[in-house]
């Protein structure tokens, strides 16, 4: 089995080991959180020696080129000398130009890149902040109509990015930036196919983006956003969503409250249950998946038996709070 | 002189068997954990390639990847009434899409090569 070469020392592979499992069976701090190739957040920079074309796939040119790649989808072949990422390399510097509370577990900041970004709606970034904590966020912001990023933090009681971010980080304040990554997008070419969207939590954010951007398109077909937390007052974006309502027609809101209480003109119960209900045949539809990574799991599945064509599924399920610590 | 490949429809005819295929297989409670996985879109590739297989098309497969990938499989009790239901809704979706029975009877049979490496016989 090949060795992993880290700051000077030969770590041996075990059969099947990934990069990233090596080096945390050997009890080495490198970031990592999704394990599956999509949240990047485990790119290392390759020395010596090749890395898979499987780990490599979703990188951008300029970073393949340059031998990064994903630990957590590596299995090399032979020999290999690694690094963290070289910042300047990866990241670019963001600036805190606007932060507001929407409800009270989730903030609105709006970054700044000294040089734009050029991204789609829907797509996510990894911010890390000076003690090396590395999270994905997505982002809620349309390039078009929007001239700064933004992003959507909700406070989780395990997540010390989101703690951090919310009490420490204000206006004024850089942030280490890489991205844009993902592919939950919308895809122009078909402006009358329906589209329905669930998220769940802050998994309305990259949503938000991409319904902007599909609208902006002049997107002719029905779409359905349902929208689901635990609490009414976790509904942090019902009267702009309302709003948009009013002003598309072919735009439907559903605000969803899995929780005890009881409020008029919001759907009682969990935002996948509500929708699956109401579209029980989702042949020909496209779909947006976002939030908690078990109603992503259980509602691609569901979809898909439903009729959806596997292809028109997008999804962004969020990853578990996890750091390095 | 075309191949059963190009006869069946080629890669077209993979993209329309693969959704109506890994539908009948996920719906199918005596199987559908083999094939549970937390990432559906590389569990739905998989069943692409096995199709283009199948159907007589490119593939680098080899007997040994096919142990090699079905022994946690196999080590979970994948057995031949299993492999029979995958068959058999193979069989349901090239007649569901109006394939003549000549080639099912070809994909059949290539499908039924498989069954010593997939069960690791």
């Amino acid at each position: 089995m090949p060795n992993i070469i880290y700051q000077g020392k030969a770590y041996l592979g075990e059969v099947d080991e990934t990069v990233l499992d090596t080096l945390r069976r050997n009890g080495i701090q490198v970031p990592f959180s999704c394990r599956a190739g999509s949240c990047q957040t485990c790119m290392l920079h390759c020395q010596k020696g090749e890395v898979t074309e499987r780990s490599q796939k979703d990188l951008k040119p300029a970073l393949k080129k340059l031998n990064y790649f994903l630990a957590c989808q590596c299995q090399p072949e032979q020999d290999i000398e690694v690094t963290l990422p070289d910042d300047e390399d990866v990241y670019v510097s963001a600036r805190c130009v606007e932060k507001q509370q929407l409800s009270p577990t989730v903030w609105r900041f709006r970054l700044e890149t000294a040089v734009p970004m050029f991204y789609h709606a829907g797509q996510f970034v990894n911010l890390k902040n000076e003690a090396g904590w590395l999270r994905s966020y997505s982002l809620a912001s349309l390039p078009a109509e929007d001239e700064h990023l933004e992003i959507q933090v909700r406070r989780m009681p395990e997540g010390q990015m989101s703690h951090w971010l919310i009490d420490e980080f204000d206006v004024g304040m850089h942030i280490d930036l890489e991205g844009p990554n993902g592919h939950c997008i919308y895809t122009d070419g078909e402006p009358v196919k329906p589209i329905l969207m669930v998220g769940t939590g802050t998994g309305l954010a990259p949503l938000i983006g991409i319904l902007r951007d599909a609208l902006h398109q002049k997107h002719t077909g029905p779409i359905n956003l349902y929208h689901g937390v635990r609490t009414a007052e976790e509904l942090y974006l019902h009267d702009n969503l309302n709003a948009l309502a009013k002003q598309y027609s072919n735009f439907h809101y559903h605000a969803c409250v899995s929780g005890e209480e009881v409020v008029d003109g919001i759907n009682a119960g969990r935002a996948a249950d509500i929708a699956m209900r109401a579209y029980p045949d989702l042949k020909g539809y496209r779909l947006f998946l976002c939030g908690a990574p078990a109603m992503v799991r259980e509602m691609r599945k569901n979809a898909f038996l439903a009729g959806a064509s596997m292809p028109d599924i997008s999804a962004d399920a969020f990853t578990e709070p996890e750091h390095l610590s | 002189m075309s191949t059963l490949f190009e006869k069946i429809g080629g890669e077209g005819a993979v993209d329309a068997a693969v959704d109506i295929f890994y539908r009948k297989v996920l719906a199918d409670d005596s199987i559908s954990h083999f094939f549970e996985t937390t990432d559906m879109e590389a569990q739905h590739a998989k069943q692409k390639s096995f199709l283009t297989m199948a159907f007589g098309g490119p593939n680098n497969y080899t007997g040994t990847d096919m142990r090699t990938a079905h022994a946690p499989l196999v080590a979970k009790g994948l057995n031949e009434s299993h492999f029979n239901a995958v068959a058999g809704h193979l069989q349901a979706t090239l007649e569901e899409l109006n394939v003549p029975a000549d080639l099912i009877a070809e994909v059949m049979a290539i499908a039924a090569s498989t069954k010593d490496d997939v069960l690791g016989l």
